[in-house]
């Protein structure tokens, strides 16, 4: 077994590969991994806009004083938003850490250039092919496409052909670390980004295998050779795939913020053991959330759920919370280090708010624990998730995680990939630097109004509250139409800061200034990233700033949690 | 640096801050205590989803939900059969394209065992305002003991996207006095 592997490394080892030096971080990337990841990325953006666009349009049609768009046009392109933006845009920015965590980090040649294009053309023709299949008609079926309700077979083919290529995209990932070791590109073990991203990595394969032994199955009911599939195995199996391929955005955008934190101010990680158990458990634990989506179905046990939901007593939200003390402790460390020691909060005051990359990732990790992750542990508790299962708080708290936290994280980390990958300065820095202000504003308006409206009852993925055309009518609180206007404002704000993102990106990839050596970057990076030979954990450090920033966190956590609970307890007794 | 590779070869021998092992610490017995406590209020709460269901024929539950609305009809709301059960009774509720069939007259402090199911796609059952909320599978008959605490007309929404007319799916629980109480 040993033997072939190593013959394959050694074939492919033959081809010439072409390295530049990065003048600002040392790193040697591989020109080949460097066009992947601008192609991943461009696609990536592509289709924010295109999925970022129909959230917009989707948001404005719940707003019951614009109701913009016809009740057909509503769910269609609900269905069409989910898998742009959900699936396509956050899985081809991915790939593109993938490429970059394992080439670029570790000075290494891809594997497989030329597989990497085939990974990008099948991820292409599957998210075309998904939005074909659903502007056809006859495929409005929601993201989930929950049966007995089918949709045409080109919809389910669409995920399948996007999820191989994504797959062997992660196999790219993994055979650049087994060339990286095999050539001793790096000494020791692989640095904690690429750790995180092997993370991602890992839960990436067990999600892509899962949405094939569900797909599959599905696709061949739609054309008719299988009689039936069973709607509560179908959730079951589905969400294993839907719910994890959010735990690779977490692993992916916590790695990010390690990142960013490493490459704008120098922060080393505060201990490399406890973040890499961190990591490590979201590997162990966070697969079993697709449970998250099963606590108000029909013959599934109280003993499962409360196992599965609680990702096994809670070890994976334990993995998140160290991240939420590890990774602003790192940044104090850093900036105390840096020379703003004053008091318990100059570090923060003095931190590089200008600069779009530390802003996004900072508000990005501020909002996705506040707001995502607190939300998610309430709503994956087995009984609170009676309160609001299926409410606009479910979409409330997941655009807390993958909008104001992923999607956030990402932008951010695209300010850095903008200069040092394709190797332009940044285009109208003023709007950029506002940018990560203006769309996390709007993330937050949007996760915390459609969560405030799915505690007043208002359903998810409904075209009329008003319930217009009901025999029996039916009339919801004041209070939800006023989360639902405050939430279409919201959305123009995260659809004005989208767009400028889009705009700086494409304009930057366009009319950018080519940067040569000696360019002084428009946002600068930390000196130390100049050189790699400042590393390791960061030693002994006071970070009074950090406790008390996490002792708020723990304190609002704790709160929430119980407040849910006094609503629970005061709902009709049910057994 | 994150994106460099440990300083120390054996990292994972290094000492560890006591802030990081106090969080950890911290966070570690906050998900214990989360985890108990759901397990806890199986016995100290009084709302507990049922776990007490039966697969089923579709249309043989459609046959159930007839024969009960038949049974214990008493007049008509909106055009649809309004059913008063005797307190214990086991009654039917019917998730279909697009209604939550038939309307339900219950008394308050009384229990019900209440069946659940659909005719043909997935729904969700959504009991406004009170804001109780359970997934309807078709094949799948889930039933729930339910106690109304409160007087008064209870909507029921759709909250599982079941097709065009989903927004036009509702239903109505009526609940009153207990008779002779007031």
């Amino acid at each position: 077994m040993s033997t072939t592997f190593d013959g394959m490394v050694s074939t492919i080892r033959d081809k010439t590969t072409t390295f530049r030096v990065c003048q600002y971080t040392g790193l040697k990337v591989d020109v080949a991994a460097q066009r992947l990841i601008i192609a991943n990325a461009v696609a990536a953006v592509v289709f924010l806009a295109v999925g970022g666009v129909m959230g917009l349009m989707v948001a404005l049609t719940r707003w019951p004083a614009v109701h913009l768009l016809p009740a057909e046009w509503f769910y269609l392109i609900l269905t069409a938003h989910g898998g742009n933006v959900l699936l396509f845009w956050i899985i081809f920015f991915e790939i593109a850490v993938l490429y970059f965590a394992s080439a670029v980090l570790l000075n290494c040649r891809l594997a497989a250039p030329k597989l990497g294009w085939l990974a990008f053309l099948l991820m292409v023709a599957g998210g075309i092919a998904y939005n074909v299949a659903v502007f056809q008609g006859e495929s409005t079926v929601m993201f989930t496409s929950y049966p007995p309700m089918m949709a045409k077979p080109l919809f389910y083919i669409s995920l399948i052909v996007f999820a191989v290529g994504a797959l062997i995209g992660v196999g790219l990932f993994f055979a650049t670390l087994a060339v990286a070791r095999a050539e001793g590109t790096y000494e020791g073990s692989i640095p904690l980004v690429t750790f995180g991203a092997l993370t991602a990595a890992i839960i990436a394969v067990f999600t892509l295998v899962t949405g094939a032994i569900i797909l599959v199955p599905t696709f061949l009911w739609s054309v008719g050779l299988i009689r039936e599939i069973d709607p509560l195995m179908y959730k079951l199996v589905w969400w294993a795939m839907g719910h994890s391929s959010q735990q690779i955005n977490v692993s992916a955008h916590v790695a990010i913020w390690y990142a960013i934190g490493a490459l704008v101010l120098g922060a080393k990680p505060l201990s490399e053991k406890v973040s890499r158990t961190a990591f490590f458990l979201y590997i162990l634990f966070l697969q079993l959330a697709s449970a998250h989506h099963l606590m108000a179905e029909p013959g599934i046990s109280s003993e499962w759920k409360i196992v599965n939901t609680s990702y096994m007593m809670y070890l994976a939200v334990l993995g998140s919370m160290i991240h939420g003390l590890t990774v602003p402790g790192s940044i104090e460390a850093a900036q105390r280090r840096n020379g703003f020691n004053k008091g318990v909060f100059e570090w923060l005051r003095k931190a590089p708010w200008g600069n779009p990359a530390f802003a996004g990732m900072f508000l990005s990790l501020v909002m996705f624990g506040f707001i995502g992750g607190i939300s998610g542990v309430v709503l994956g508790t087995e009984q609170l998730n009676l309160l609001m299962h299926n409410t606009l708080y479910v979409p409330g708290h997941f655009h807390g995680t993958v909008v104001a936290g992923t999607t956030l994280a990402f932008m951010a980390g695209t300010y850095l990939v903008l200069p040092l990958i394709f190797q332009r300065e940044i285009v109208w820095p003023k709007l950029a630097k506002l940018q990560p202000y203006l769309f996390g504003a709007g993330a937050a308006g949007i996760s915390m109004f459609m969560m405030g409206a799915g505690t007043l009852g208002a359903p998810r993925r409904h075209w009329d509250i008003n319930f217009t055309d009901a025999v029996i009518s039916f009339q919801h609180s004041p209070g939800v139409f006023l989360m639902m206007a405050l939430n279409g404002i919201s959305a123009i704000l995260a659809a004005l800061g989208g767009a400028i993102f889009v705009l700086v990106v494409v304009g930057t990839a366009l009319f950018g200034r080519k940067i040569g050596p000696g360019h002084r970057l428009t946002f600068p990076l930390h000196a130390g990233a100049r050189t790699v030979a400042k590393y390791g954990s960061e030693g002994t450090v006071k970070l009074p700033g950090t406790i008390v920033l996490v002792s708020i966190f723990f304190l609002a956590f704790v709160l929430y949690y119980f407040v849910n609970w006094k609503y629970l307890s005061d709902l009709w007794l049910f057994r | 640096m994150a994106i460099t590779s440990p300083e120390r070869r054996i990292w994972w021998n290094e000492p560890v801050e006591r802030v990081e092992l106090i969080w950890a610490g911290v966070a570690l017995l906050w998900g214990l205590f989360m985890f108990f406590f759901m397990i806890a209020w199986h016995f100290i709460g009084g709302q507990n989803l049922s776990n007490e269901a039966y697969r089923v024929v579709p249309d043989a539950y459609v046959q159930k939900v007839e024969d009960f609305a038949q049974k214990y009809q008493v007049r008509e709301d909106s055009g649809t059969p309004v059913a008063k059960p005797p307190a214990g009774v086991d009654v039917y509720l019917l998730g279909r394209l697009w209604q939550w069939w038939p309307v339900l007259e219950l008394e308050k402090g009384q229990s019900y065992r209440l069946h659940l199911s659909a005719a043909d796609w997935q729904h969700g059952f959504s009991l406004q305002p009170t804001n109780i909320n359970i997934q309807v599978h078709p094949g799948y008959e889930h039933i729930i003991t339910l106690t109304p605490t409160e007087a008064g007309e209870f909507g029921i929404i759709c909250n599982e996207f079941c097709g065009i007319g989903h927004h036009t799916m509702t239903g109505k629980i009526i609940v009153v006095d207990k008779q002779g109480a007031k």
